[in-house]
């Protein structure tokens, strides 16, 4: 490959090639944090932080460490960027961390942070660690905002905590969809955004195994 | 007795840690396209849970936890917070022990798991069972009857989800859903079937 650019480093995680939406990385959390938009939001930032510290760590001592514990090595220093997180929300924001529970922990199991150092910041030096810390953090974010959003305002009708569609249960008009907040819009969801993203840019679209004979399927009807 | 039962239940059905808290989503998602794949993945991370929960359990209760360390005149430390450290480093090490033992006394089932044991380290499905062990307070009793639960439940589903897109590679998906888009809405429809057990118990 040839001379890498920040810049391209930077935008090609955000859409051409998405952590959540090509590269299968970093699902589990993006689905378990998004029924209101000020946890993902939160949640977000969190993985920004953890990526982009974990990235350039990793990559500053990737030529001291023999490659036969490079894991341990890395699942040392994200496990204790995110102790560092965790404790970090429980002074400042405590409500919020109560209710990302258990996933700030799970930042640590988050496949992309572990994903991008053992396949970019083992190769390549700090500063480009840096930018492709950043966009996959952001490509990642967008997949979250863009959940939460829809989540939080059809299942609440609400955005950010605050009130924008009168509930029916209030005397206003709108009867909140509950299943929205419940686990299988999250899935639905993405299903969906994957779709869309793949209309926009079908070069992404996977090869069908099994390639349907348009000549037996008029038949059959 | 029951008390355990109920507990196991819940963790199968009520509270799936694929289905309901999205956890291990990502080898969900990569290691469901032949269900023997998936039955052996499912196996090891019954074992590896059954086991890595209570051990955490007595590492959270007997050293961690806030005045656990009474018995060595440290009453007032409080080492919670190398919690995930630890966790994470238990697990490590005892899916290593698990490899090597597997390998010497039972090679079957070892060549049956394959790839699929070490991958098990950085599936989030077992750091969050024993995340939500502590989170809960389960005691030693309840948290080995959680930790079979919660690998059942998680074998379950990725071995239905298996199931289903064996069959699904032969049906016409239109292009963008194709792969990845139209597992999402399969599990997503798993997911709601699920719903439906929410409320058993014992």
């Amino acid at each position: 490959m040839a001379e890498m650019k920040a810049k391209n480093v930077f935008f090609d995680p955000i859409f051409n090639n998405n952590p959540i939406a090509l590269q299968i990385l970093g699902i589990c959390s993006a689905l378990a944090v998004t029924t209101s938009l000020t946890v993902s939001l939160v949640m977000c930032a969190a993985v920004i932080a953890v990526m982009c510290a974990s990235n350039v760590s990793v990559s500053l001592i990737r030529n001291h460490v023999p490659s036969n514990i490079r894991i341990i090595v890395q699942m040392t220093i994200i496990a204790s960027l995110v102790i560092v997180v965790d404790e970090f929300l429980k002074a400042f924001a405590y409500d919020i961390s109560r209710q990302l529970s258990v996933f700030v922990g799970l930042i640590i199991t988050n496949c992309i942070i572990l994903g991008r150092a053992e396949g970019f910041a083992m190769q390549q030096g700090p500063w480009l660690s840096f930018w492709d810390g950043l966009g996959n953090g952001i490509g990642y974010s967008i997949v979250l905002i863009f959940v939460a959003t829809f989540r939080e305002f059809f299942g609440a009708g609400a955005l950010m905590g605050i009130q924008i569609l009168p509930l029916a249960s209030e005397g206003g008009w709108y009867v909140p969809n509950g299943l929205m907040l419940l686990p299988p819009s999250a899935f639905f969801l993405i299903g969906f955004f994957i779709w869309a993203l793949r209309v926009w840019k079908p070069d992404q679209i996977e090869e069908n195994e099994y390639e349907m004979s348009p000549h037996r399927v008029r038949e059959a009807f | 007795m029951e008390h355990y039962l109920n507990l196991i239940i819940e963790a199968v059905f009520v509270e799936n840690l694929a289905l309901a808290f999205f956890l291990g989503m990502c080898t969900f998602l990569a290691i469901s396209k032949k269900v023997e794949a998936a039955l052996g993945l499912g196996l090891a991370v019954v074992v590896v849970l059954t086991v890595s929960v209570p051990v955490n359990n007595l590492i959270f209760n007997q050293v961690l936890r806030d005045g656990a360390l009474a018995w060595a005149g440290l009453s007032d430390v409080n080492l919670s917070f190398l919690g995930l450290l630890t966790y994470i480093g238990v697990i490590a090490a005892l899916v290593q022990i698990l490899e090597m033992f597997l390998d010497k006394y039972v090679p079957a089932l070892y060549a049956a798991l394959g790839v699929f044991l070490p991958l098990i380290t950085v599936n989030c499905a077992i750091l969050g069972a024993s995340l939500f062990m502590v989170e809960r307070d389960y005691d030693f009793g309840e948290s080995v009857a959680y930790g079979f639960g919660a690998g059942i439940g998680w074998a379950l589903a990725i071995v239905a989800l298996a199931g289903i897109r064996e069959k699904l590679k032969y049906s016409d998906v239109p292009p963008g859903l194709q792969g990845l888009g139209i597992t999402f809405i399969t599990v997503g429809l798993m997911s709601l079937g699920f719903m439906s057990f929410s409320g058993i118990s014992l």
